[in-house]
């Protein structure tokens, strides 16, 4: 199978390429891309004029809610909406049930995942047993089985000194540490961003300190260790700050954001909006604009979906009651585009945090254009301008602050190793 | 979501779920009805016919006596037919949610549902999901809001009181867990009250609750002075020890009403509570019941001021 796409313009952060430039693909690998001639025939020849062609997209955090949770969502319900988005790899947080703390569940994950589609399932291994927070996984194993990073997703870790044995239990053994900055008694179960609408509405606060304060502690034990992390999810500007601040004083701290934080803020949770009830909260205006400001200038490397699927009744409660998170796979894309659009965000620069800069995150091989490389691409038409409906979401979660909202762009083709997956 | 579930499009009251939102002009047609029910029932006859063959359901997932009963006596006053619900938590943990159990009771041919729920916002899901002819009233959502406490508060500040634009309001308390205070907040602004203060230690005044038109302050001498009114809010004792306080002694010292810091406020100012007052601990036993206690009263307008709702909610009246 050999495939020619000519016209598009070739948006390639690995290389810097920003371009119309042919790019060839032959048995599932990248063979050619540029304008010289190509070393032999195609099968099959593709006019993707006036389209943008990027790296496949690379998501952070996307739960896909299998294994435990399959009342939610599935790999068979989620890969195809990830294909329809542009998404060809997304990174699985370990809070699955059972939680993935053993080589075990990691091949059922792949078995379960491969049988749903050639999505490339990254998968985090828990850092401590069953994510209780008290002792360590089996680190080493979990590694062995293909965990590309360690995290404990929301759940509290023990006590400080848990905190840096991890850390430097898995600085041995090379692996990156997922982070979620927040202090769990300074949230203190919190559902909204301390400020003047969590007040008025009653709704029990979650500070900024929280993340604020986290943040300074994972990276004086950084600084301590000099282990990796990376923070997943920020959420305040301050906390950005503080990522920007350790990079610059060559610290090995990356961040990534979910693309609602860079459109939302507590003001949308008014009214008891639950569709808004995520964790991190919505924070304020400044925030926003912050975290904005940080992903321009490259101190937050990746954009992600958290992408959180839920059936009705989960969302169906008075506000504290209802279950944190946003159906996101489908508006990454989209609203990313929006944002640079917004921001006047170099295009390039914008699909390095969708694509490069993840897949920097776990070290995988993805998110580059380079020759020899596994063909997991898309064409989008980033001039599209769509409205999006909650209904009409591929995703078995139809849980989104978004529905109506403006999207830009719209994928025309998803390729994954050189086999088209999704086509408008 | 609409931002006015509560009303309908002509402006009149289809639920109460909040006072935020509620015009000057709403808000005293309510104070006005409250007024002429107060009176129509002050004789040995104290029922009237205005829901006779409606139905009001008391749904109370938190155990409340006082307030259910003025809810209940103030529907039967309008001769309603009523059903009080204490719902625990069994019923949602035999897997019903609470949408099922709404849907369950609309069954029943309700017209009103009088809400009180440990979650904020429980009020504005129920009128969410409520069925076009049935009414939500909330008797208190979280910390969200209390609003008929809060209208029976400006009822009795305008009956004793007056002019609201003429009045200094302090309150003084547990600010951080309490819907009274918040729904009061709102119905003084919407009146016009000249000052609205909230006086507690740091840990109680929840994070910019001056953006709803309140000024903060952290000592009483001067939260009262020259206060016309103030209203002392009920400390949850068991939840205060330790995280928010170190001590209720040390409450008492430093925000308890005292005979003593009377001379703060204005000498005709008057006090209230909505109750249950802990003695020692927000007032000094003997001022409870002293002569400027408004805190019996307050019970008894409470009764008007939520028949007053009902009427107006289930009665159509003008």
């Amino acid at each position: 199978m050999s495939l020619l796409i000519r016209g598009a313009r070739v948006l390639d952060p690995a290389s810097g390429l920003d371009g119309v430039a042919e790019v060839g693909i032959r048995d599932g690998l990248i063979d050619h891309l540029g304008n010289g001639a190509p070393a032999g025939a195609y099968e099959e020849t593709l006019d993707a004029a006036g389209l943008w062609l990027m790296p496949g997209l690379l998501d952070l955090a996307a739960r896909f809610r299998e294994p435990g949770q399959s009342h939610k969502a599935s790999f068979r319900s989620e890969v195809p909406a990830a294909f329809a988005s542009g998404i060809t790899g997304i990174v699985l947080p370990p809070d699955t049930s059972p939680a993935i703390d053993s080589p075990a569940i990691v091949n059922r994950i792949h078995r379960s995942a491969s049988a749903a589609g050639p999505l490339n399932v990254h998968v985090l291994g828990a850092l401590t047993k069953g994510l209780a927070g008290e002792a360590l996984s089996e680190m080493g194993s979990l590694k062995q089985a293909g965990c590309v990073g360690l995290g404990n997703a929301y759940a509290p870790l023990a006590n400080p000194l848990i905190a840096r044995r991890a850390l430097e239990y898995a600085n041995g053994l090379g692996l990156t540490v997922h982070v979620f900055a927040q202090d769990a008694s300074l949230a203190n179960g919190g559902c909204v961003h301390e400020g003047p609408v969590g007040t008025r509405l009653g709704l029990s606060p979650i500070p900024a300190a929280a993340e604020v304060a986290a943040l300074r502690f994972w990276i004086s034990l950084v600084e301590d260790t000099g282990a990796s992390i990376h923070v997943g999810r920020l959420s305040t500007a301050k906390g950005a700050g503080l990522v920007e601040s350790a990079q610059r004083r060559g610290l090995p701290v990356t961040a990534d954001v979910a693309v609602h934080q860079l459109f939302l803020t507590d003001e949308d949770v008014d009214g008891f909006n639950a569709q808004c009830h995520v964790i991190p909260p919505l924070r304020s205006a400044e925030d926003r604009d912050g975290l904005r400001e940080a992903v321009r200038r490259g101190a937050i490397g990746a954009i992600c979906s958290d992408h959180q699927p839920h059936e009705i009744d989960a969302k169906t409660n008075p506000f504290p009651q209802t279950e944190q998170g946003i159906s996101g796979l489908e508006s990454l894309l989209p609203l990313a585009l929006r944002f640079a659009a917004e921001t006047g965000m170099a295009p390039l620069d914008l699909v390095a945090r969708l694509s490069s800069g993840p897949a920097a995150v776990i070290e995988a091989e993805a998110g580059s254009l380079a020759l020899g490389r596994p063909a997991d691409l898309l064409l989008v038409d980033s001039q599209a301008r769509w409205r999006l409906q909650a209904a009409a979401l591929r995703s078995a979660g139809r849980n989104t602050p978004f529905d109506g909202s403006e999207m830009h762009g719209r994928v025309v083709r998803t390729l994954v190793r050189g086999q088209t997956v999704f086509s408008a | 979501m609409n931002p006015n579930l509560q009303l309908t499009a002509d402006g009149r009251l289809r639920h109460l779920l909040t006072l935020e939102g509620l015009e000057a002009p709403l808000l005293t047609q309510i104070l006005d009805k409250a007024e002429e029910l107060d009176a129509a029932t002050q004789g040995p006859e104290k029922k009237l016919e205005l829901l006779r063959g409606r139905t009001v359901i008391n749904l109370f997932f938190e155990a409340s006596t006082r307030t259910r009963t003025t809810f209940e006596l103030a529907a039967k006053r309008l001769s309603a037919d009523v059903l009080n619900l204490q719902v625990s938590a069994s019923s949602t943990s035999k897997g019903e949610t609470l949408l099922d159990t709404l849907k369950t009771l609309e069954a029943m041919q309700a017209d009103m549902f009088v809400i009180r729920h440990e979650a904020s916002g429980a009020a504005h899901f129920f009128a969410e999901h409520a069925a076009p002819g049935v009414a939500i009233l909330n008797a208190g959502d979280g910390r969200h809001a209390h609003p008929t406490q809060g209208l029976l508060d400006l009822y009795t500040i305008r009956k004793h009181k007056g002019d609201f634009r003429q009045l200094t309001v302090a309150i003084v308390g547990d600010i951080l867990h309490s819907r009274v205070a918040r729904s009061d907040i709102h119905g003084l602004r919407a009146l016009g009250a000249k000052e609205i203060r909230v006086v507690a230690p740091p840990t109680l005044i929840p994070a910019g609750i001056e953006a709803m038109g309140a000024k903060v302050y952290h000592s009483l001498a001067a939260g009262l002075d020259g206060a016309d009114v103030v209203i002392l809010l009920r400390l949850q004792k068991e939840r205060m020890l330790g995280a928010f306080l170190p001590s209720l002694g040390e409450f008492h010292r430093d925000f308890g009403l005292t005979r003593e810091r009377l001379r703060h406020l204005k000498p005709d100012a008057i006090i209230m509570h909505p109750g249950p007052i802990n003695r020692g601990v927000e007032i000094e036993g003997d001022l409870a019941y002293g002569e400027r206690s408004l805190i019996l009263q307050q019970v008894q307008y409470g009764i008007s001021v939520r028949m007053a709702v009902m009427a107006l909610i289930l009665g159509g009246e003008a």
